[in-house]
C-alpha cells in the first residue's frame, strides 16, 4: 500500500483541473450545437484521475463506461483527440489507436464489466503482467452483467478491478431506490472477493485503494470491488435537468466537498500550487481542447465509412450495398 | 474417438456430426495455441453432448474452462479474451439460452469490430446446439437463426453434414469475425458420413448442391437439408427431378448459388424450422424475387414452423417441418400454372 507522493498528487490535480475545465467548455459547445450530447464529469475527477494514476498505462487496461475520457489524460493525448471525434459523431472516435490500453466508451450499462474480466483473464492466460479496471456507476450495479461478471471474476481469480463510481444518482434515481444493500462495496461478499469503500472525493484515497487492488491482482490474489462515493455535481448529461429532482441543499453541501477544492487546498498548504498555476492550467486545458476539436473537425469522412469495418472483408451483400450507396444504383 | 474407421491419410473417416465437431476442436486447439474453449460443462464432463470430450485432458484446464451458469458473462468474456489476443470458442449449452446473452452477442460481440474501426479483431466462435426432434424441455429446441441474421457483424454457419461440421467449424475458428456456429440436436448422432482426414476447411459463404435437379429446388440449411434430400429421393421414384441447395451459411449468403439454381429450375421451396413470420426463409424469398423474378414459373413456397413458441414434446411433430410437408410443398409448386 503506497500513498501517492506530493509530486504525484500535483500531477493528479493538474489532470483533474484540466478535465473539469474541458468538461465546462464541452457543455457550452453542446449548448451551441457544436458537439453532440455530453456527460459532464464534475465531481468525479478525484476518482477517475486518481484511479488512472494508480495504473500502469503500459500494462493495465482501462474499460470505461462513458463519463471518464476527459479524466484519462494519463493514457495519452490520443484519448482527448478520439473523444472529440466521438463528440462530433465521427466513427473514428471509437478507434483508440494502438498501443493505448483504453476501450472506447460503452453506452450499454455494465456490459463492459464482463469485457474487463475477459481481458484480465486473457492476460493471465498469455502470461502478461497487468490488470483491467472497469468503471461503472451505482445504477449499473443493478444490471445482471455486474453480478455475472463479478461472480466470474471471483471464480477465475482474474486480475480485474471493478470500480463502482457511486455518484448517488442514476439520472434521477437515487441510490436508495437502486439497492437495499448497505453499500455497493458490500456486494463483493457475494463474489467472494474483497469489497472496499473509499471516499471518491479524495484522490489520494482512491489512488491508494486502486494501487492496493492492483498489487493484489498482480500477486495472483484475484479481483477487488471498489466503491468510490462522491456526488454528481452536474447534470446526468446535457439532455438532463437535475433541478427537477436533486435537492438544492444536498447539491450545495456536495459543492462544499468538491474534490478539486480539497486537493487544491492540500497542495496550496504545501506551497505546490497557487493562483498562477491554476490560471495557466485552465488556459492550457482550453487550448488542448480547442486544438483537438480543430483536428477532429478536419478529419475526413467518406460516405463508404458507413459500411467499413462491419466485417474484415465485405460480404457479397455489403458489396452490393456499397455499390448502391456510393454509385446511386438503388434497386 | 471410438467407433470411427479411417481409410488412412488423405482418406476419410466415417463420423457422426458430434464426432466431427470434437475432432475439429482437437485439431484447431493443436494448430493454434491461442484457441481457448469456455462454456458450461465443457471440461470435465466433455460437454452435455460430448462435443468437447477429451479436450481438457489434452490441453489442460487453462484452455478448456468450465464456466459458471452465466450466458452473458460467457459471451461478454469472449470480447475481452479477443481483445487480449486469444481466439475464444464459447459454447452456449442450448441456443434458446442465448436470449440470456443476447445483449452481449448482439450489442457487443457483433459490433466490436465496427465500433472500434477494427482496432480489435473479434475472432470469436460461439457454438450452440438447437433444433427440434428430440423431445427436449422448453427453450432447448428453438431455431433463432433468423433473429441473429438480422444482427450485422455476425456470421452464421449451419452445417447439415458431418463433413461440413468439420470444414465449417475449422473455417469459423479461423475467421477474423464472430461466427455463430449452430449444431442441430438431431444431427449430433443422427447424421453421419465420410469426413476428410487431416486439414479440411470449407469456406464460409459457399452453398452446396446436396441434390441436383431440374424441376424444382428446395433451399434449406442444417437438419432440414437431410429431410429435403429424403423428399427429393422419394420424388425421384416418381420421375421428378428435385434439387436441394444446402446454404451452409446464412451470413455470408451465397446469393449467386441461389440465383443460379432458382433461375435454372424456375420453381423453389424454402424450408426452415423457425416460425414463418420474419424467419430467414422470408429473406431467401425476397432474394429470389430480387434476382430471379422473370425466371419464376410459380410462386415460391415456404415450409416453416408455425407462429407460436416452440411447443412441448407431444406437439413437436406437428410443428417441425418433416418430409411429408416438404413433399406437399414441392407438389404445390409443381402444380402451379
Amino acid at each position: 500500500m503506497t500513498a501517492p507522493s506530493d509530486a504525484r498528487l500535483r500531477d493528479i490535480f493538474v489532470d483533474m483541473l484540466i478535465a473539469r475545465t474541458q468538461a465546462g467548455r464541452l457543455w457550452n459547445l453542446q449548448r451551441q450545437g457544436q458537439v453532440g450530447p455530453v456527460a459532464p464529469l464534475d465531481g468525479h475527477e478525484a476518482t477517475i484521475v486518481g484511479a488512472a494514476h494508480a495504473l500502469d498505462p503500459e500494462h493495465d487496461w482501462v474499460v470505461p463506461q462513458y463519463r471518464e475520457p476527459l479524466g484519462l489524460r494519463r493514457y495519452g493525448p490520443e484519448i482527448l483527440e478520439r473523444f472529440m471525434l466521438y463528440n462530433l459523431g465521427h466513427p473514428a472516435g471509437g478507434h483508440i489507436p494502438e498501443p493505448i490500453r483504453v476501450l472506447p466508451n460503452q453506452i450499454a450499462l455494465a456490459t463492459q464489466i464482463p469485457h474487463a474480466v475477459g481481458i484480465a483473464w486473457g492476460m493471465t492466460l498469455r502470461g502478461e503482467p497487468g490488470v483491467a479496471l472497469a468503471f461503472f456507476g451505482d445504477g449499473s450495479s443493478s444490471e445482471g452483467d455486474f453480478y455475472e461478471a463479478g461472480n466470474l471474476a471471483g471464480v477465475l481469480g482474474a486480475p480485474v478491478i471493478m470500480l463502482c463510481v457511486n455518484n448517488q444518482w442514476a439520472i434521477s434515481t437515487p441510490v436508495h431506490l437502486q439497492t437495499a444493500a448497505d453499500s455497493f462495496a458490500a456486494k463483493a461478499a457475494a463474489f467472494g472477493i474483497p469489497g472496499v469503500l473509499v471516499d471518491g472525493n479524495d484522490a489520494s484515497a482512491v489512488y491508494d485503494a486502486v494501487d492496493e487492488a492492483r498489487s493484489r491482482a498482480l500477486a495472483g490474489r484475484g479481483p477487488t470491488l471498489i466503491e468510490a462515493t462522491l456526488y454528481r455535481l452536474g447534470a446526468h448529461t446535457t439532455a438532463d435537468d437535475p433541478t427537477r429532482y436533486v435537492p438544492a441543499e444536498d447539491l450545495e453541501a456536495a459543492r462544499r466537498d468538491d474534490p478539486l477544492l480539497r486537493l487544491r487546498g492540500y497542495l496550496e498548504d504545501r506551497g505546490l500550487w497557487d493562483d498562477g498555476a491554476q490560471e495557466a492550467t485552465e488556459v492550457e486545458a482550453l487550448e488542448l481542447l480547442d486544438r483537438a476539436l480543430d483536428r477532429a473537425r478536419a478529419e475526413p469522412l467518406a460516405p463508404g465509412s458507413l459500411l467499413d469495418h462491419c466485417y474484415a472483408t465485405d460480404t457479397p451483400r455489403l458489396t452490393r450495398q456499397r455499390a448502391d450507396l456510393t454509385g446511386g444504383s438503388e434497386r | 474417438m471410438s467407433g470411427t474407421a479411417s481409410d488412412g491419410p488423405g482418406g476419410t473417416s466415417d463420423l457422426t456430426m458430434v464426432q466431427a465437431i470434437n475432432e475439429t476442436l482437437h485439431a484447431e486447439m493443436e494448430r493454434d495455441e491461442r484457441v481457448v474453449l469456455l462454456g458450461q460443462d465443457v471440461a470435465r464432463n466433455g460437454g452435455v453432448f460430448r462435443a468437447t470430450e477429451g479436450l481438457v485432458e489434452k490441453f489442460g484446464d487453462r484452455r478448456v474452462v468450465d464456466m459458471p451458469i452465466s450466458e452473458a458473462a460467457i459471451a461478454g468474456a469472449t470480447v475481452g479474451l479477443a481483445i487480449a489476443g486469444l481466439v475464444p470458442v464459447a459454447e452456449i449449452q442450448f441456443l434458446g439460452f442465448s436470449y440470456q446473452a443476447m445483449h452481449q452477442l448482439a450489442g457487443q460481440v457483433a459490433r466490436l469490430r465496427y465500433r472500434t474501426r477494427s482496432r480489435f479483431e473479434p475472432a470469436i466462435t460461439i457454438r450452440a446446439p438447437f433444433g427440434g426432434g428430440v423431445r427436449t424441455p422448453e427453450l432447448h429446441s428453438d431455431s433463432l437463426e433468423g433473429q441473429f441474421a438480422n444482427i450485422p457483424g455476425l456470421k452464421i454457419a449451419m452445417p447439415a453434414t458431418a463433413d461440413d461440421a468439420k470444414g465449417l467449424l475449422a473455417a469459423s475458428i479461423r475467421e477474423p469475425d464472430p461466427v455463430l456456429f449452430l449444431e442441430p440436436l438431431r444431427g449430433y448422432r443422427g447424421i453421419r458420413g465420410p469426413v476428410p482426414d487431416g486439414e479440411h476447411v470449407v469456406p464460409l459463404g459457399v452453398a452446396r448442391a446436396a441434390r441436383q435437379g431440374d424441376d424444382v429446388v428446395v433451399i434449406a440449411w442444417s437438419y432440414q437439408v437431410e429431410l429435403a434430400c429424403r423428399a427429393a429421393d422419394t420424388l425421384r421414384g416418381e420421375g421428378l427431378s428435385v434439387g436441394v441447395l444446402d446454404l451452409r451459411t446464412l451470413v455470408p449468403l451465397d446469393v449467386e448459388a441461389i440465383t443460379e439454381v432458382v433461375c435454372h429450375c424456375g420453381r423453389a421451396v424454402v424450408v426452415q424450422e423457425s416460425p414463418e413470420t420474419s424467419g430467414f426463409a422470408s429473406e431467401i424469398v425476397a432474394t429470389i424475387v430480387d434476382e430471379c423474378f422473370w425466371s419464376l414459373e410459380a410462386p415460391v413456397v415456404r415450409v416453416s414452423g408455425y407462429d407460436v413458441p416452440y411447443p412441448v414434446g407431444r406437439l413437436e411433430d406437428l410443428y417441425v417441418p418433416d418430409e411429408a410437408r416438404i413433399i406437399a410443398a414441392i407438389r404445390r409448386v409443381l402444380d402451379s400454372a
